[in-house]
């Protein structure tokens, strides 16, 4: 089976421990979760998580059945890259003497990366982007003598114009008003 | 507004409120608020103590499984709470409705290593269907209804809730509202009606189909609706190891069970039907034996409640999600009137070579020393076939499971899924507490036996009449076995040194026998059944029996030992 990078997104209730119960389905299948990003979503209450993992179909649609039969996850979702949007950040720090030999502006302007922070000692410089944009900048940054270097999880939105989630909760409301 | 009263209590009056009327538990320091109060609920409110938190947990299983309601569970904090992580874990694999209350250190102290404190929500999060830790009391009756709700709803399971002591003494105004809702939470889906059509079109034009009947169906309570399908469309009937007594073992459609050590026909034919309907069940590997060549030639249907079951081991053809009595129900009226008087046929060839080859030799020796399938035959006879059969784990789970036969239905409890030795004594306790109408006998073996043997104790305190047969052959039979055929004879670690166990029933005040020889047996089964309370035959077995028919684990489902030089040849 052929293995590649997919996204998963989970949309859960706010409860203590959830992301243990989530990432021990991936542990129990020696699956390594490449990226994790969590946060509120825009429905409020409802927590989102967004994994990328590097594996093949019918392994990742186990998993996402396992993780929506978790009591406390409403919905969970499997993609590839090009049903979604996404996006990483990126930060380098780099000692400002070594940029001033540096061309600088061109690195800046090719990249499309911003200067957050200048200081005597160093700068920071971020970079948003699909993880090969972040590396790209990260190779060129190298001879410069990188000292700190961090990436985030990836957080992605979905092309589909259908949005699942508030279906859900809605035909879910509608249960609630029939069972009580 | 309403007095306030305890966590403690409230956690009582809450379990009343869910219709708990019975507890297995054992007490201690994090806990003790809890049983304070308890003290003043006995007459509502039962507790069964055991003699270790594992058998509580097994006992509730054994209630559970047998009655169809939530086994409850009370233990204290830290070792306790890690005793019943086996209980947690097979009530897990066997869809058991069971809420554990583990007690825990005062919220002030978790995460500080206090005395007697354990992570119980980490430790059993990958082993519950949902665990939850109460810190407030307020909490309680919130918690307690919705693991009442989870736990017994969709496809059953075990939850947790670990309740910190400070939770068990602060103060609240309690009133208790079922729960009946959680948003992210659908244990009844809707049954599509289109789903039913697609597998009512497969059966209408099957020429060979045939059922698995798992334990969804014996949970959904669906045997007259699955009997009524099979007879409407003249289709045979298998089971899983769980799934057994769903359909009376006399009915005509039903050809045996499925498995390592199930019948010839139900598994030569998997590899051989053009329709397979797997109704509650799971396509376990006890099951499939190597998914590459199982049932390749067939086309699959499997209806669950748990859509995650789907295409896990075995792809399937169709899908219907949801429960197995509405969908069974809702396929009737789809279903056309059918004969495969043929394809019955081949079931009933195959059963006459496994009569001839196997049950012939097992159950009916003329001579030697007694086998386990003799044993079981004659006490399942003994009851009329109308015992609950409790097994514990190896040959003599096998032996029993197929050589019992079944009326009722519920009439099988056996840790199938984790396959836990020691968990047919204390569950055989819970299933009698359960039913206390039926006879109830335990089939066990000498391993399994002194597992958990401590709740001998629990049945001298409670009276309870269970009937245990000691399948005694000095021996962890099931792994001598496999030394025996995989591993050139070298019997690592199987045998065993035994005590007296006639001796030690009579210190619990269990009446007991030694069954040496085949003359002794019917006599002292006569004996057993008419007796009034707890009754141990330990019977003297032939130590080189081996279950057959056997497929060797990874082997094809049609690939079966009949004895350890003859394998099965379709004519």
């Amino acid at each position: 089976m052929e293995k590649q990078l997919y996204t998963v997104t989970v949309f859960s209730e706010n409860q203590v421990g959830l992301l243990n119960q989530i990432s021990i389905i991936f542990t129990r299948r020696c699956l390594n979760i490449e990226s994790l990003s969590v946060s509120p979503s825009s429905i409020e209450g409802v927590h989102k998580f967004t994994i990328t993992c590097f594996s093949d179909r019918v392994t990742m649609e186990k998993v996402v059945k396992q993780i929506e039969k978790r009591i406390d996850v409403l919905k969970s979702f499997l993609y590839t890259d090009d049903e979604i949007v996404y996006q990483e950040v990126a930060l380098y720090k780099v000692p400002t003497e070594k940029l001033l030999d540096a061309n600088l502006e061109v690195i800046i302007r090719n990249h499309s990366a911003r200067i957050l922070e200048v200081t005597r000692e160093y700068t920071v410089i971020e970079k948003t982007g699909h993880s090969d944009e972040t590396e790209a900048l990260f190779a060129e940054l190298k001879s410069y003598d990188i000292r700190q270097f961090v990436r985030s999880g990836r957080v992605a939105v979905t092309k589909s114009p259908i949005e699942y989630v508030d279906m859900f909760l809605e035909e879910q409301n509608r249960r609630k008003d029939n069972a009580i | 507004m309403s007095e306030k009263i305890t966590g403690a209590e409230a956690l009582i009056k809450s379990l009343i409120a869910e219709g708990v009327d019975r507890v297995f538990g054992y007490p201690g320091g994090a806990i003790i608020p809890v049983y304070d109060k308890l003290y003043d609920y006995t007459d509502q409110l039962k507790h069964i103590l055991v003699r270790h938190e594992q058998g509580a947990t097994h006992a509730a299983q054994g209630y559970a499984r047998v009655s169809g309601r939530t086994g409850v569970v009370i233990v204290t904090s830290g070792p306790a709470a890690t005793n019943v992580i086996t209980g947690l874990s097979d009530a897990l694999m066997d869809s058991t409705p069971m809420v554990v209350i583990t007690g825990q250190v005062a919220s002030a102290f978790l995460g500080s290593d206090a005395f007697q404190e354990t992570d119980v929500v980490g430790i059993t999060q990958p082993i519950t269907k949902w665990a939850y830790q109460i810190r407030r009391a307020e909490d309680i009756p919130w918690a307690v209804a919705r693991a009442f709700y989870i736990a017994g709803t969709g496809r059953p399971g075990p939850v947790v809730l670990d309740l910190a002591k400070d939770a068990q003494t602060g103060l609240l105004e309690w009133s208790h509202k079922k729960c009946e809702f959680i948003r992210s939470y659908i244990p009844y889906p809707e049954v599509k009606q289109d789903d039913l059509q697609v597998v009512a079109d497969l059966i209408n034009v099957a020429e060979r189909p045939m059922i698995i009947s798992g334990h969804g169906v014996m949970i959904s309570e669906a045997e007259k609706e699955l009997a009524a399908l099979a007879e409407k469309a003249d289709i045979p009937v298998t089971a899983t190891l769980l799934g057994l007594s769903t359909i009376p073992s006399s009915h005509p459609l039903y050809k045996g069970m499925l498995g390592m050590h199930g019948n010839i026909g139900p598994n030569v034919n998997t590899n051989r039907c053009d329709l397979l309907v797997a109704v509650g069940m799971r396509f376990d590997d006890r099951v499939t034996g190597d998914t590459s060549k199982y049932a390749k030639q067939a086309k699959i249907v499997h209806i669950d409640i748990d859509s995650s079951e789907f295409d896990k081991n075995v792809k399937t053809t169709a899908t219907v999600h949801g429960d197995a009595k509405e969908v069974l129900a809702r396929l009737l009226p789809l279903v056309n009137e059918a004969k495969h008087t043929e394809w019955l046929q081949t079931f009933d060839e195959m059963a006459l070579v496994e009569q001839e080859k196997v049950v012939k030799r097992e159950v009916f020796p003329e001579s030697g020393l007694m086998n386990m399938g003799e044993v079981v035959h004659k006490v399942s006879k003994a009851t009329g076939d109308r015992a609950v059969l409790i097994t514990d784990v190896g040959q003599n789970q096998m032996f029993s499971s197929r050589y019992f036969r079944y009326t009722e239905p519920k009439s099988i409890i056996t840790s199938g899924g984790l396959g836990t030795m020691g968990f047919g004594l204390p569950a055989s306790i819970g299933a009698k507490m359960g039913a206390p109408e039926r006879t109830v006998c335990f089939f066990t073996g000498d391993g399994g036996l002194q597992m958990t043997i401590q709740e001998l104790g629990t049945i001298m305190e409670y009276g309870v009449a269970v009937k245990i047969i000691l399948l005694n052959n000095n021996f962890l039979g099931n792994v001598r076995q496999w030394q025996e055929l995989f591993f050139k004879g070298r019997f690592s670690q199987t045998p065993m040194v035994n005590p007296d166990f006639v001796q030690i029933a009579d210190a619990y005040g269990i009446k007991a026998e030694n069954v040496e020889t085949r003359e002794q047996l019917d006599g002292a089964i006569e004996r057993m059944l008419a007796h009034d309370g707890a009754y141990l035959l330990n019977v003297n077995i032939d130590a080189t029996d081996m279950i057959f028919p056997m497929t060797p684990a990874g082997a094809a489902v049609d690939d079966i030992m009949l004895t350890p030089d003859e394998k099965f040849k379709l004519d």
